[in-house]
């Protein structure tokens, strides 16, 4: 059996002493009737006006949870760390960097896809996925992101475990904490903090190498050759992310993200949580007034291990709250304990709040498919696959040219000598492809009409005229279009067509300008 | 404030006001804002003694860092010439016809010819350089030059102008004025002839033999013209001063001639090439030919 822990305080003097605390804090055993109709009145303390910061030192753990969480911490950092680095062949027009934000040439590569700003819907398209997705993982597994993805709480993991790593464990950490400052206490201070400087500047480094050639980047910055902007960016998130991984914390789910509150306004009874079941372990009593007394006491036994282990330092017995983020820690650590003294695991668990009593009255539990699979989570689950299918659908029918037409209006039309007419336009020719390509330009619905440019000459004007636009690139033409005398003013469209078996073409209407007389 | 007090919840001493049982705290200024505020009055007197600050009789005080926002506007001019040195010097180095081979310069100069035509040139011949035919002024977009339309022939109109007083290198014609010269049926027939030129009336025997003897010596037997002359085609659509029969009769009696500015001594002369390259891209722009040695060869006689 594990002892309680000595270095927790007693459950009523968790609070500062003129603070305003929830009853179940101040009177530990009216927290044992979260449902009881009869709860006392809540306790008014003098007020204080800000709530001082308990540290959170929480203990370590192993469990499945645990090792879930570990996989999901390598995973998330390992994407985060790694993905600049990884390369991707897109040919000697278009950088080799798999991820990459193209500011400067407003260009964002994601391994075989090529955004312009232009499509930023895409991007805009990805945002819809991921809120609806955020309510759909809500709906199926309840803060399933706040417990395990959140950076925020990858982040703070991280550096928890370097808490662990340099000053020990829980009992450690508070003595050190309350220790005076010695020596020993500041060198370990220092290294910590250098430790923490080193994360935090890894990750705003990794930040800056998403927006330029990686390899590149980095070799420029250690030389002092980067963009001052880079350094900035690197300072600034370096900073933050010591700030609010390394001394936040828990506080900024608290007190800082709006995220929470949505969820706490998305969960119902059905939804997915970590909860305490209260009718099973209610009343508390240690093992040893169990066996005295076996019929009164319920399966919890007061030890305290799901408060140490928890990363937010909250007490999961007094009932769902905002400071649970879900991570399971504390399911963890009580099954141990339950393990040890010999009582089924689950005190603690994962379950809705309906599954709770139901199970409280007796009654067989439901299969989580049923718990997971309800109509709002199916909802959810169609609208998110919705989305994205016509996302992919976009993606896969859009066109790699692009073709708009600006024609001049002062002057709108030209008399030439033979009496023609001539008007001319500004053609802006896109090519997305990361190549250069040839292009075939024709003139649509304007009979008789010859077409010659800024670089074709009107000695060699013909109906179609061909272009080459670089890889990647907007070219600019200037266009000139001339028709016989007597042409009247009508609209007409130019046509793109791409020289390459593809074929893709592009087309853009406008308007051929004739003096009055030759109105229709 | 007599009924000041402190207000047990919080500690602090209200205003001593009440209205309807609702007091008001006398909270004391954050800390942090007043040390800002401080911090405001050290940099206002900072300031006021770096930049120009105190309005004197007639002028402010100029401050020890000696600022001006003028002086900011001369510093940015002059970085915007610095910027455009390179161009410029490019520009010197080629001759004008030769600028289609290098394709960005060339562009380069379309884009300052742009600009300096707005600044220059738009007052006779308009901001998109399509000219008056009210006030004679010649368009530019169009494929009819009087003087010639490939980028030398440009240049060297830009450079010496046309008709200018003073300036000997000057594209210089004079057509006669007929005043006296032909009576009514001989003017009318005339007239005839012109249009006919172009198509736009019928063939006049009488009209065809006064232009051959009067007027072919300039403007060709068919009208063609010459650019060695400026003297205008009479053969197309495009009429400088109008093509209705009382437009050519007055051209005819008492002809007017344009002038232009030579602008050699006016702007310098990468940006004549820019304006060069501007014009001949504004759609009319012929190709140049090498002009053999031997005067005699007659590059010009266009269809």
């Amino acid at each position: 059996m594990t002892a309680p822990d000595p270095a927790d305080p007693a459950p009523g003097a968790r609070g500062q002493p003129d603070q305003q605390v929830s009853s179940a804090v101040a009177d530990p055993a009216a927290a044992t009737r979260r449902h009881d109709p009869h709860e006392p009145e809540p306790v008014h303390l003098p007020q204080s006006l800000v709530e001082k910061r308990a540290a959170v030192h929480n203990k370590r753990i192993d469990g499945r949870f645990r090792r879930f969480k570990w996989a999901v911490m390598l995973l998330t950092l390992g994407i985060y760390y790694g993905a600049p680095w990884l390369r991707w062949n897109r040919g000697p027009y278009a950088p080799d960097q798999a991820v990459l934000v193209d500011v400067a040439n407003r260009r964002f590569y994601m391994f075989g896809i090529e955004i312009w700003p232009h499509e930023f819907y895409f991007v805009a398209g990805l945002l819809v996925m991921a809120g609806l997705g955020l309510f759909l993982v809500t709906s199926a597994v309840g803060r399933a992101w706040c417990g395990y993805a959140c950076p925020q709480t990858v982040w703070t993991d991280l550096f928890q475990h370097v808490d662990r790593f340099v000053d020990g464990d829980r009992n450690a950490r508070i003595r050190l904490d309350a220790a005076p400052w010695t020596w020993g206490k500041v060198t370990r201070r220092a290294f910590k903090w250098t430790i923490y400087l080193a994360i935090g500047f890894a990750t705003g480094g990794a930040w800056v190498l998403y927006f330029a050639d990686a390899p590149t980047l980095w070799r420029d910055f250690f030389a002092g050759e980067a963009a001052p902007i880079a350094y900035v960016t690197v300072a600034i998130l370096t900073l933050m992310t010591v700030t609010l991984g390394g001394f936040m914390r828990e506080q900024v789910c608290i007190y800082m993200c709006p995220w929470p509150r949505i969820q706490t306004a998305m969960l119902d009874e059905k939804s997915l949580i970590v909860t305490y079941k209260d009718w099973r372990g209610e009343p508390r009593g240690s093992v040893k007034k169990a066996e005295k007394d076996p019929a009164h006491f319920g399966d919890c036994i007061d030890c305290r291990q799901c408060v140490a282990v928890c990363p937010t330092g909250i007490d999961i017995r007094e009932g769902p709250q905002i400071g649970c983020i879900t991570c399971a820690l504390c399911i963890d650590a009580c099954d141990r304990v339950m393990a040890d003294v010999g009582r089924p695991r689950g005190l603690i668990d994962y379950a809705t709040l309906e599954d709770c009593e139901a199970e409280a009255r007796g009654e067989a539990p439901r299969a989580p498919w049923r718990t997971i699979l309800r109509p709002r989570t199916i909802a959810y689950g169609l609208i998110w696959g919705a989305v994205g299918l016509s996302l992919l659908f976009a993606l896969g029918v859009r066109s790699h040219v692009g073709l708009t037409v600006s024609p001049d209006r002062n002057p709108p039309f030209m008399v030439m000598s033979d009496g023609g007419l001539r008007n001319s336009y500004t053609l802006k020719l896109r090519n997305m492809e990361s190549r250069p390509r040839g292009f075939r330009i024709t003139v649509d619905g304007l009979p008789g009409a010859v077409l010659w440019s800024d670089t074709v000459g009107r000695a060699d004007a013909a109906a179609a005229q061909t272009v080459t636009v670089p890889a990647d690139q907007t070219r600019t033409v200037r266009a000139y279009v001339a028709v016989p005398p007597g042409t009247t003013a009508q609209d007409f469209a130019f046509r793109l067509t791409s020289l390459d078996p593809q074929h893709e073409t592009a087309r853009a209407r406008t308007h051929f300008s004739a003096p009055a007389g030759n109105s229709p | 404030m007599a009924n000041s007090r402190i207000d047990p919840a919080t500690g602090t001493e209200t205003v001593g006001h009440e209205w309807d049982g609702i007091e008001e705290l006398d909270t004391p200024m954050p800390r942090w804002w007043l040390w800002t505020f401080y911090l405001t009055i050290v940099f206002a007197i900072g300031y006021v003694i770096a930049y120009p600050a105190w309005p004197m009789v007639d002028r402010a005080t100029k401050g020890v860092l000696n600022w001006s926002s003028r002086g900011d506007l001369a510093r940015d001019m002059d970085a915007a010439e610095q910027a455009r040195t390179g161009v410029h010097e490019a520009l010197s180095r080629v001759p004008v016809e030769r600028l289609p081979d290098d394709s960005a310069l060339l562009a380069q100069a379309v884009a300052g010819g742009r600009a300096a035509f707005q600044v220059h040139c738009t007052q006779c011949h308009g901001s998109g350089g399509a000219g008056s035919q009210r006030l004679g002024y010649p368009n530019l977009n169009d494929d009819d030059w009087l003087w010639g339309g490939d980028l030398r022939a440009i240049e060297f109109t830009l450079v010496n102008g046309i008709r200018a007083p003073g300036h000997d290198d000057t594209r210089q014609s004079q057509m006669p004025p007929f005043e006296g010269v032909f009576d009514p049926v001989q003017m009318e027939a005339l007239i005839d002839h012109v249009l006919a030129l172009s198509g736009k009336a019928e063939n006049n025997r009488q009209g065809a033999q006064i232009f051959a003897d009067n007027c072919a010596a300039c403007h060709g037997e068919a009208g063609g013209g010459s650019r060695a002359l400026g003297a205008p085609r009479l053969n197309d659509a495009i009429w400088l001063r109008g093509s209705t029969r009382e437009d050519i009769r007055r051209q005819i009696l008492n002809p007017r001639m344009g002038v232009m500015p030579a602008w050699e001594n006016r702007l310098d002369p990468a940006t004549i090439r820019m304006l060069a390259a501007y014009v001949h891209s504004l759609g009319g722009g012929e190709d140049f030919i090498a002009k053999a040695d031997d005067p005699a060869v007659e590059v010009d006689d266009r269809p």
